[in-house]
């Protein structure tokens, strides 16, 4: 790839600039600063598409009342059960009987504010789902 | 010396780190040279292990592999820290600082909101350069960013000591300890050299290096058959990610290692690495149409039935190039 060839195009890095390695006139190689490529923003999209897709299913299903809000703050920051246990403290089989609508509404102040902490968004925030998709 | 850190951009986190830590100690190597003696180019595709249930496919070794390499190949000590404790670990980050000295740090890259939200994921292989703290700040010398950013603390902890997952950084800061007054540039990289030509023509498992980038090739040419259009759409950006977005310099580092291709011919007096350099270069410009191809197969541009077996295609000239530019090298050492 030649310097002038490296991408300039919008895409996800928000203003960021990405370090491309590329052949100056004399043919060394260089850093040049790229402001995007279509091609990440593309492929960086589906991936995003899948996370929102999902995200949005667990607030349909927690609105609903088949789903915690717990489950929806989980996937909002990309966790599973295995991962919120492991950044809770709490045990793997807890987490997923927390997850449950039926037993959620009962857990007590404590374990609401580990999962909370881990989740980072207040205990008011983690007991509701947003009625908007966010 | 908050005011004037000598930031450079970089490709790669790990290798851009290291560099970063030693240009301030006096030892300034470049990206390529650090990323190349490091023998940080690989090829690996392993469909059981999964990352947010898409198969691992990496263009490089495993995470902390370059600095390891690096600091053993030159004769560096490296002093490592990890913690049990975050307050613990946060308090010993601020007491390194306060003595001015530099520290490379691993972290969770999703809570690191100095990145655009879009690149954030939970991936705990992140290293970046802490060199300050302002108020509740950190002063924070990525290599990945064009410029150096600050961090609030409360990231900055969740990122060291987020939990779970593969390789968790447990907290983990490190700084060069001591450096030999003149390391061995020029065996060093001819050892990483030899090393990488061995791994990626010789290896006897078929996941990894050249014969990892054809059996990536079968695999792409079933997806849609194995997992449905949706998914394998998934799987096809996925590994384009791998190659692209995560910090690569291009093309899944081979720009890079062709970067390093260059320095190498002069450090090691072989005028014929300046060719291998130009043919992976070529190379890269192949991983790239991939990349194209594949993008445009995600748009939805193409019309899908076709593309996989294209995509397989190209993947197989890669596979085929790489084993030339390889066998090549290993020639010219």
């Amino acid at each position: 790839m030649k310097a002038k060839d490296v991408p300039q195009e919008d895409s996800i890095l928000e203003g960021h600039r990405r370090a491309c390695y590329a052949l100056d006139d004399s043919g060394h190689y260089t850093v040049v600063p790229s402001r995007g490529w279509e091609v990440e923003k593309i492929v960086n999209g589906i991936a995003n598409a899948d996370l929102r897709e999902e995200l949005e299913q667990v607030r349909q299903r927690a609105l609903a009342g088949q789903a915690s809000p717990l489950e929806y703050h989980m996937q909002r920051r990309q966790m599973t059960p295995a991962l919120l246990a492991a950044n809770t403290g709490i045990w793997s089989w807890r987490v997923r009987r927390h997850l449950r609508p039926s037993i959620f509404p009962a857990l007590k102040p404590a374990v609401l504010a580990r999962y909370a902490a881990a989740l980072r968004v207040t205990v008011e925030e983690l007991t509701r789902v947003p009625t908007q998709p966010e | 010396m908050t005011a004037a850190f000598p930031h450079r951009h970089a490709a790669h986190c790990e290798s851009g780190t290291i560099a970063t830590l030693l240009r301030t100690r006096g030892l300034d190597l470049s990206e390529p040279l650090v990323f190349g003696i490091g023998g940080g180019l690989y090829f690996i595709h392993v469909p059981f292990v999964k990352l947010g249930g898409l198969p691992l496919t990496a263009y490089r070794i495993m995470p902390r592999a370059i600095i390891k390499n690096l600091t053993r190949r030159l004769g560096i000590r490296m002093h490592y820290e990890r913690f049990r404790d975050a307050d613990a670990g946060m308090r010993r980050l601020d007491e390194l600082l306060a003595r001015g000295v530099p520290v490379g740090l691993q972290s969770n890259i999703y809570w690191l909101t100095y990145f655009p939200i879009d690149m954030r994921f939970q991936y705990n292989g992140h290293n970046m350069v802490a060199y300050g703290k302002r108020d509740n700040d950190y002063l924070i010398s990525d290599p990945v960013t064009d410029v150096t950013v600050t961090c609030p603390a409360d990231d900055l902890k969740r990122a060291r000591f987020a939990r779970g997952g593969p390789f968790p950084p447990r907290g983990l800061l490190y700084y060069p300890e001591a450096i030999p007054a003149r390391p061995q540039l020029a065996p060093a990289a001819l050892a990483a050299t030899r090393k990488l030509c061995k791994d990626m023509l010789d290896t006897p498992i078929p996941i990894l290096g050249v014969r990892g980038i054809r059996y990536l090739a079968n695999k792409v040419e079933n997806w849609p058959a194995k997992l449905g259009e949706k998914r394998a759409r998934a799987n096809v950006a996925h590994v384009i990610r791998m190659q692209e977005e995560i910090g690569t310099g291009g093309a899944g580092f081979r720009f890079l290692y062709a970067a390093f291709l260059q320095e190498a011919a002069g450090l090691l007096n072989r005028p014929a690495l300046q060719d291998i350099s130009r043919q992976l270069t070529e190379v890269g410009d192949r991983w790239r149409e991939f990349a194209v191809l594949g993008a445009q197969l995600c748009k939805g541009k193409e019309s899908s039935a076709s593309v996989y077996p294209r995509l397989a295609q190209l993947l197989r000239q890669c596979a085929d190039d790489e084993q030339r530019v390889f066998t090549d090298l290993r020639a010219a050492l």
